[in-house]
């Protein structure tokens, strides 16, 4: 079977990639999720603050995933969920398995990987102690709490202060729980500053910055105590500085990581930096044809903009197919003073037709600053900001016009304080 | 002076509430965060988003909110209503679960499909 588009994923990314190839003219195009319905992680997000920017109004995860699966119902897109992508081929074979139909070989004109991110588990920040139940992951616990109806925990530490783990803390605490504490190995919290005051302040739950979980007890193969400490500035557990809580409970929100074994498969070129493909402009990875898009490519904070991500990459894809181009010269976007990535990495301003949407985040906390864009020697345009943190990606939009100013391989993008 | 996190959008606006003229609000870059910071002095509200009991759906759970903000007095008030409710498949987005919930003006409605 040859598809002009297969796209793998069925979350956010998936179905705006879907829906905008759809609209650019593609009929052919098949969704792969393997889960049981459409809609990823906005599934089990059932919190409101989705789609202020996409559709003006404040929705819930699952409300905000609607709209996007209620866009398909009108269009030709075929879905197959319950079904395992197994490997992405360079030349566009997509391999599925399912309990239905069982292992197939599908073909595609092109591909979106739209596959999102799963989160860091307690392995990969090595918390010493004993290994008893009571340890989650937030989203893990938010799935079992919001869609399959199993409460966690009575007594709760939270690890992180990503958005996740705001979220259940809050959540757990309407749920009847009593949320101890969020602790934060960084000083200051991952998720957006609105979490802290409407999940930790409303609820007077503390916020311990710099600090860590440095043991687990357990009783019975239960958890029964989470040793807290203070941090030095390297994140070194200080001693004299424990503090002992009596919990069931750990939930750790301590990171998101793209989930990239078949874009690494397909033998794709990774960045190091956000863990997921180098992309072009257009969200092109370094396989003409392939693209990807949403959390794959880089761990956003807004769903909105991983729809305005995906929509670009569908509608590419789109183009791809009915209107291929040769090769053009890219020019790197390199990070500069301040910045810790940016997506896209490369760019070919020929293709450009109006302005080019960089998204990046800074490395640390910035009050009053200027965003500078420079190529080789000369600034071509600068941004101010008010308040900058790595936990909030920043995005800028640079015209055609100033980028067509730009000499040389190379457009630096920094950030100082003003 | 207070000051605040304006909470309507992820933007995060650091809002000062000027309690002794009229509650007046700076720093805000929207309307809804000059409302925002006078509400949350005077009576702050919440949307409250849950879940109710599920019977016959692809979950045991369905995802449920009230359709406009409540105060924030009555977010555990209504959490024990919630409680006591069980929906039957098949629910539509939009549905009405409970009418006016716990004299808020608010009514609780589904948020999924299922």
């Amino acid at each position: 079977m040859l598809y002009d588009l297969i796209v793998v994923g069925g979350g956010p990314a998936g179905l705006a990639a879907a829906n905008s190839a759809y609209e650019k003219g593609l009929r052919n195009i098949l969704i792969v999720e393997r889960d049981k319905e459409l809609g990823g992680i906005l599934n089990q997000c059932i919190h409101n603050g989705f789609g202020l920017h996409r559709f003006k109004e404040e929705l819930t995860g699952p409300e905000y995933a609607h709209r996007f699966i209620e866009m398909l119902k009108d269009t030709s897109v075929q879905v197959m969920c319950d079904t395992m992508v197994l490997t992405v081929t360079e030349n566009k074979e997509v391999h599925v398995i399912n309990t239905e139909q069982g292992y197939q070989v599908l073909r595609a004109k092109a591909v979106v990987l739209a596959m999102g991110c799963r989160e860091r588990t307690r392995g990969a920040i090595a918390i010493p102690g004993h290994r008893p139940s009571g340890v989650f992951t937030a989203g893990s616990a938010q799935r079992y709490l919001n869609m399959e109806g199993y409460m966690v925990g009575k007594r709760v530490i939270i690890l992180g202060s990503g958005d996740i783990g705001l979220i259940m803390a809050r959540r757990m605490t309407l749920e009847g729980a009593k949320v101890l504490a969020c602790v934060e190995v960084m000083p200051y919290s991952g998720g957006l500053m609105r979490n802290i005051v409407q999940c930790l302040q409303d609820y007077d739950i503390p916020l311990y910055l710099s600090h860590t979980v440095t043991d687990i007890q357990q009783e019975n193969g239960r958890l029964s105590h989470v040793t807290v400490s203070k941090v030095d500035e390297s994140r070194n557990p200080i001693p004299g500085t424990e503090m002992e809580f009596d919990c069931d409970t750990l939930l750790l929100s301590v990171g998101l990581i793209p989930e990239n074994e078949l874009t690494r498969g397909a033998g794709i070129q990774m960045d190091m930096r956000t863990n997921g493909a180098i992309v072009y402009e257009n969200m092109e990875t370094s396989i003409p044809g392939v693209f990807a898009c949403g959390n794959v490519v880089h761990v956003h904070d807004l769903v909105d903009y991983v729809s305005q991500e995906s929509e670009k990459a569908g509608a590419a894809a789109a183009d791809f197919v009915t209107n291929p181009k040769t090769d053009e010269q890219a020019v790197q976007l390199k990070n500069g003073n301040g910045v810790s990535y940016t997506v896209p990495q490369q760019v070919r301003i020929s293709r450009i037709e109006k302005n080019l949407e960089v998204f990046f985040r800074v490395r640390q906390v910035y009050g009053q600053s200027v965003i500078e864009v420079k190529d080789d020697e000369t600034l071509l345009c600068s941004f101010k900001r008010e308040y900058m943190t790595p936990g909030e990606m920043q995005q800028i939009k640079l015209p055609k016009m100033i980028l067509d100013k730009a000499a040389g391989n190379t457009i630096e993008i920094s950030v100082k304080e003003a | 002076m207070k000051e605040l996190v304006c909470i309507v959008c992820p933007k995060g606006c650091r809002l000062r509430v000027d309690e002794e003229n009229g509650y007046l609000v700076s720093g805000n870059s929207c309307i809804r965060g000059a409302e925002y910071g006078k509400n949350e002095i005077l009576n702050p509200t919440r949307v409250l988003t849950s879940t109710v009991k599920m019977e016959g759906g692809l979950y045991r759970r369905c995802p449920v909110k009230t359709n406009k903000a409540i105060p924030k007095a009555k977010l555990f008030d209504v959490m024990e209503t919630l409680n006591g409710i069980t929906l039957s498949s098949p629910v539509s987005v939009g549905q009405v679960v409970v009418e006016n919930v716990c004299d808020t003006g608010a009514d609780v409605i589904t948020t999924k499909a299922l």
